[in-house]
């Protein structure tokens, strides 16, 4: 909401600091975005007075003056301009001065007399078109005063951020009451010149039909429409506004049309009560009627659109057609436009939902929609409404066709709460005196009608805040009256929740930790993606197709994310991400969540030393397989790493695949490295918890075996073979040490070495045992694995 | 004096055995001090051959001259031997950079979201966490978003397509817009008290631009018990502050408006970048808005079967990729979701 500076120091009675409004503002809950500096472009101008006029001595439509800036010193300007007088003061532009034009005024000769400054005209200033000569000022301001201030066009217009709770703030009133609050003045209406002196009185009440002037009046929808106050006035001249409106609007952004919408505009601004005017010429019927829709009526509205309605939409219209969308924008056929001579004048109360459904339907939001839809003021329409006839009237006479009448179907007052004390204690944590409690509930313009009785006070809520509804609502306004700043910040004794950590969020920042152990840089990448899979679960309503799906892995992402580091040169990358990715369970049931990790690598596997010449060797796939080990040890605690596929798989404890890993297919450039990567899909439950395994006392014994396998019989079989059947032999452990393909073995034959550790727990093992234990294994070996001792 | 074994000669050669380096140092020992060509073992056989009378004196002298001998020559060789260490450390250079292995890193958004956990955990609260997709029930109507209000235009929603479904009791599937639809499931799950903190990643219908994302990370906290008030909030939240930004921090709060807490507030600190003094990161006033928070609403109690006469809480929620933007000095959020190594090796190494 753009709010004037000057209109609410009309209300004030009194200047204040823009940027000091703004804060306090902000303290009350209306924080204030921007303070843009209205009319800028004439603050270098000052009030200048001609103490001297004499001939140009070459020049015949020239004259030289002489010029009092208030400064204390003289300057001589030449001056083209037939009406400048001795004696009399008009804008001066003193040297250094840019133009509204971005002219910058300097120190000149004009036919060999020097210029030291220029008088200006008012199209000069960007005032008007009229350049007959230059400005005479009919001021008593003193030479040197800022031209902002004798013109009084100098405005601050602060952009308010309003909250969905308050529509009040829609309105200058509702801001003006808050910062009559924070400065502790009074505040009432602007003093308005236009305003026309009538007689006016209270509009006839009637339920939901009435006659005024002439036109018939009924209101069908009255779920749709609360109240409906209505005037025709007949004999308007429709023409520009007073400079005065048209500067209060221009200050808050808005473009001055006609002085009928001028006005209503001007009310809607200052009482966040939106009005329409009709040509009422143009009304058939003559009449106006509140009611739903038919489907697919037309309308075209006042932005010159053929619109059609849906059924049930909320309208304004005459005895044939649609002639507006009720509390979002008018109709084009009953404009008010230069021709119009007689006003049929709305002022109504819409329920803020049908607007809502009214503006969504049609996809249009307008300054009159937001504000319905937040809540006008129902009770406070009727001064809203007299105050626009006065004005109308003044700025563009006519006369009122009948008394105005007030079509209220189900009249109501604004709603009573009752506020207890002790809940105000309960939820705020101090005592509050009844005074202060009064204090800040009548700031707001509440009344309060009773004193504490049973321990609670009737209040009776202002109209214009139509979110408060019950007592915390009050509690609120009384705690934000009070200030914040006034309650204490003391820390007082809490009971801890006796509740686990999520076992998720544990092992998330285990991994987190671990994968940044290893070397890995931790990314956070979009989770939806574009992918041509029919699992993804899709989003209904996507930024674009480039983010239709929700994830199903995150390694793509980090593959686009290592191509994009080969864009800009880097060739080591080394990428982790944990997030969650998701599975399509079925048509309208929530997809599956699982936390994922997913790892890339590219480029030098250590950074370069000198000590090896700077020479490093790239990731390769054992590099890769020992990172997707570790990472699985702890993403998924007993998983175990399979071959399959021309990658590594893991399997987990209930025997599913749980994670993969591999080289990667990348569109990166020649010179870079090739790309591994992996993803598990970690779970958090199967931690199993560490148990303290004795030291051994006796030394253990090693011996190497060089086996004879076939190329297509896997080194970890005799791995786990030895693994499952050596602890009758106090084998240990047993790992691969070498391998050799090539010449002197049999065709179809490699050489692996394998180093055997075995350890008994109560003795020192002997030689003669250690051999007797390899050979028997040796042989078990050859029987079922079809491998042989390498004897050569 | 007399020298009838003529030892005045080896004088000379004693002086002479502090310029000596180490091969010449060790011929000159077996020289001087040699068991068979020995100059001095060839004067003691000379000693026998000499009057009685002088015997004595002349032996005493040998002596002396032989540990004479030996000190110098023990001298001398300590002497080398701290030479030769001091040039053998000239060979190499400790200058020289020492092996590198690569550094990883931790996101500067997931190391904020660990350091806020981490203090809150400190003051008795315990992570919970929830799903990413929810349904409107516990993402807006539980959490007293008025059905179709303004205040549902606050969050632009993504959606679950439905794929021709009709949507269930909780109505459409959307990802989740904050991560309140986790306190509703926690107060769901159990009785108060409640002290939970809740990161995750949550989603808007809003397109990239510098300050926003559509998807982003929240950490929301949630206090519920008996005689829970708004000092507990202001002191618990200031207390934060302090504990994350610094003992001087200094914080204020607003009112604002939440659906699903009131009284609401937000809550600035003193500018990070000046301080208070006022700039354009802080649009002059000295104050950035750091956290949004309120007393738990009414309604949302009751929709979860608590009684707001008995029970009552507070609530708080910020975005840890504002508050890494602010920290780090950030210009565009849209940082945070690339993966360029210059960018992610600035932040969180492990090593210091």
């Amino acid at each position: 909401m753009n709010i004037s500076r000057r209109w609410i120091e009309g209300f004030l009675r009194q200047p204040i600091d823009p940027v000091d409004a703004a804060a306090r503002l902000g303290m009350l809950g209306a924080p204030v975005d921007a303070i843009e500096a209205v009319g800028a472009e004439l603050a270098p101008f000052v009030v200048g007075l001609v103490t001297e006029v004499r001939p140009h001595p070459s020049a015949d439509k020239l004259q030289v003056t002489t010029v009092d800036d208030g400064s204390g010193e003289s300057f001589q300007v030449v001056c083209g301009a037939p009406n400048v007088a001795a004696g009399t003061k008009y804008p001066f532009a003193r040297l250094g001065t840019t133009m509204p034009g971005g002219m910058v005024i300097e120190r000149r000769k004009l036919r060999g007399e020097v210029s030291e400054g220029m008088l200006c005209s008012a199209r000069e200033l960007g005032l008007g078109d009229d350049h007959d000569g230059i400005l005479a000022l009919d001021t008593d301001a003193a030479p040197g005063t800022g031209m902002l201030e004798v013109l009084g066009l100098g405005d601050h217009m602060l952009v308010v951020d309003v909250t969905p709770n308050r529509p009040d703030l829609f309105g200058h009133k509702g801001v003006a009451r808050e910062l009559a609050i924070a400065y502790g003045i009074p505040f009432r209406l602007p003093d308005v010149a236009n305003l026309a002196d009538v007689d006016l009185p209270t509009p006839t009440r009637y339920a939901d039909e009435a006659v005024v002037g002439g036109v018939r009046l009924a209101i069908t929808d009255r779920a749709g429409c609360g109240r409906f106050l209505a005037a025709t006035i007949r004999g308007v001249s429709v023409g520009p506004s007073p400079e005065w409106l048209v500067e209060r609007l221009k200050a808050v952004g808005m473009r001055a049309i006609n002085n009928v919408v001028d006005v209503t505009n001007y009310l809607m601004l200052e009482l966040n009560q939106p009005m329409h005017a009709y040509d009422a010429a143009t009304i058939a019927g003559p009449a106006v009627i509140v009611r739903a829709a038919r489907p697919g009526e037309p309308l075209t509205t006042l932005d010159g659109v053929s619109r059609t309605l849906s059924e049930g939409t909320l309208v304004i219209a005459d005895a044939e057609r649609v002639i507006g969308i009720a509390g979002v924008m008018g109709g084009a056929a009953t404009e008010v436009t230069d021709t119009t001579r007689d006003i049929f004048l709305e002022c109504a109360w819409f329920e803020p939902l049908r607007v809502r459904a009214a503006r969504r339907s049609v996809n249009l939001s307008t300054d009159a929609s937001q504000r319905f839809e937040r809540g006008t003021d129902r009770w406070g329409a009727v001064d809203a409404f007299r105050r626009a006839i006065r004005m109308l009237i003044g700025v563009a006479g006519g006369t009122l066709d009948g008394n105005a009448v007030d079509c209220f179907p189900a009249p109501s007052h604004a709603p009573r709460i009752f506020l207890r004390p002790s809940r105000i204690a309960q939820v705020l944590g101090i005592e509050l005196k009844w005074t202060e409690i009064e204090r800040c509930l009548v700031a707001i313009g509440a009344t309060v009608v009773s004193k504490p009785e049973d321990g609670r006070i009737a209040v009776d809520v202002p109209g214009w805040r139509p979110d408060i509804t019950s007592e915390i609502d009050l509690v609120e306004e009384v705690a934000r009256i009070h200030g914040y700043d006034n309650i204490p910040t003391e820390l007082r004794p809490f009971r801890p929740a006796a509740r686990r950590d999520d076992a998720a969020w544990t092992m998330m920042e285990q991994l987190r930790t671990g994968a940044a152990s290893l070397g890995l840089s931790e990314v956070m990448t979009l989770p939806m993606v574009t992918t041509t899979s029919d699992t993804a679960p899709r989003i209904l309503n996507p930024l674009s197709a480039d983010h239709g799906r929700l994830r199903e892995a995150i390694l793509p992402a980090l593959v686009r994310q290592v191509e994009t580091n080969c864009h800009a040169m880097t060739r080591d990358v080394r990428l982790f991400e944990i997030g969650t990715v998701f599975t399509r369970a079925g048509a309208g049931e929530r997809p599956t969540e699982t936390t994922n990790l997913a790892f890339a690598v590219t480029g030098a596997r250590h950074p370069a030393h000198w000590s090896r010449g700077g020479e490093v060797a790239d990731w390769d796939g054992w590099d890769a397989r020992w990172l997707f080990e570790r990472l699985l040890a702890l993403a998924h605690p007993g998983a175990v790493v399979q071959v399959g596929g021309g990658h590594w798989l893991a399997l987990g404890t209930e025997g599913g695949t749980v994670g993969w890993c591999g080289a990667l297919e990348a569109d990166t450039p020649p010179w870079a490295g090739a790309v591994f990567g992996g993803e598990i899909s970690a779970d958090p439950s199967t931690r199993a918890a560490v148990r303290f395994e004795p030291l051994p006392h006796h030394p253990a014994v090693t011996r190497d075996l060089a086996l004879l396998l076939g190329v297509d019989r896997h080194a970890t079989e005799i791995l786990a073979l030895l693994a499952q059947r050596g602890a009758r032999f106090a084998l240990e452990h047993s790992t691969v040490v070498d391998e050799y393909r090539g010449q002197g073995l049999p065709d179809g034959k490699r050489s692996v070495a394998y180093r055997l550790t075995f350890r008994a727990l109560d003795r020192t093992l002997t030689d003669t045992e250690v051999d007797q234990a390899t050979a028997r294994l040796v042989q078990m070996l050859e029987r079922e694995l079809d491998v042989t001792l390498r004897t050569s | 004096m007399a020298d009838p074994l003529g030892l005045s000669g080896l004088r000379a050669r004693l002086a002479a055995i502090s310029t000596l380096d180490l091969p010449a140092l060790e011929a000159e020992e077996i020289g001087v001090l040699g068991r068979k060509q020995g100059e001095l073992n060839a004067r003691l056989k000379l000693l026998s051959s000499l009057p009685v009378e002088q015997r004595r004196e002349a032996g005493a002298a040998l002596n002396t001259l032989k540990q004479e001998f030996e000190a110098a020559f023990e001298a001398r060789r300590t002497e080398l031997a701290g030479t030769t260490r001091a040039s053998r450390a000239q060979a190499t250079d400790p200058t020289m950079p020492g092996r590198a292995d690569w550094v990883g890193t931790r996101h500067p958004v997931s190391e904020v979201t660990a350091e806020i956990v981490e203090i809150f955990r400190g003051l008795g609260f315990s992570v919970a966490l929830g799903p990413e997709v929810e349904d409107e029930e516990l993402n807006f109507l539980a959490l007293n978003f008025p059905e179709d209000h303004p205040a549902m235009d606050m969050h632009d929603t993504l959606y679950l397509d439905p794929e021709g479904s009709t949507p269930g009791a909780g109505g459409k599937l959307l990802l989740r817009t904050h991560t309140s639809p986790v306190q509703i499931r926690v107060m769901r799950s159990g009785p108060p008290p409640y002290r939970v903190v809740i990161p995750g990643t949550v989603y808007r219908n809003d397109p990239f631009d510098p300050s926003h994302a559509p998807a982003f990370t929240q950490i929301e906290g949630l206090a519920v018990d008996r005689g829970i008030t708004f000092v507990d909030l202001k002191a618990t939240l200031t207390h934060f502050a302090e504990r994350f930004l610094g003992p001087d921090t200094r914080v204020r709060f607003r009112p604002s408006f939440f659906p699903f807490t009131e009284p609401s507030a937000e809550m600035d600190v003193g500018c990070l970048l000046c301080g208070g003094g006022g700039c354009g990161a802080c649009k002059g006033t000295g104050w950035m808005e750091i956290l949004g928070c309120g007393m738990v609403h009414e309604q949302v109690l009751r929709n979860v079967d608590l009684d707001p006469e008995e029970w009552t809480g507070w609530a708080f929620g910020m975005g840890p990729q504002r508050i890494a933007m602010l920290r780090y000095g950030l210009p565009d959020i849209r940082l945070l979701y690339g993966g360029d190594m210059r960018f992610l090796t600035q932040f969180g190494a492990l090593t210091p």
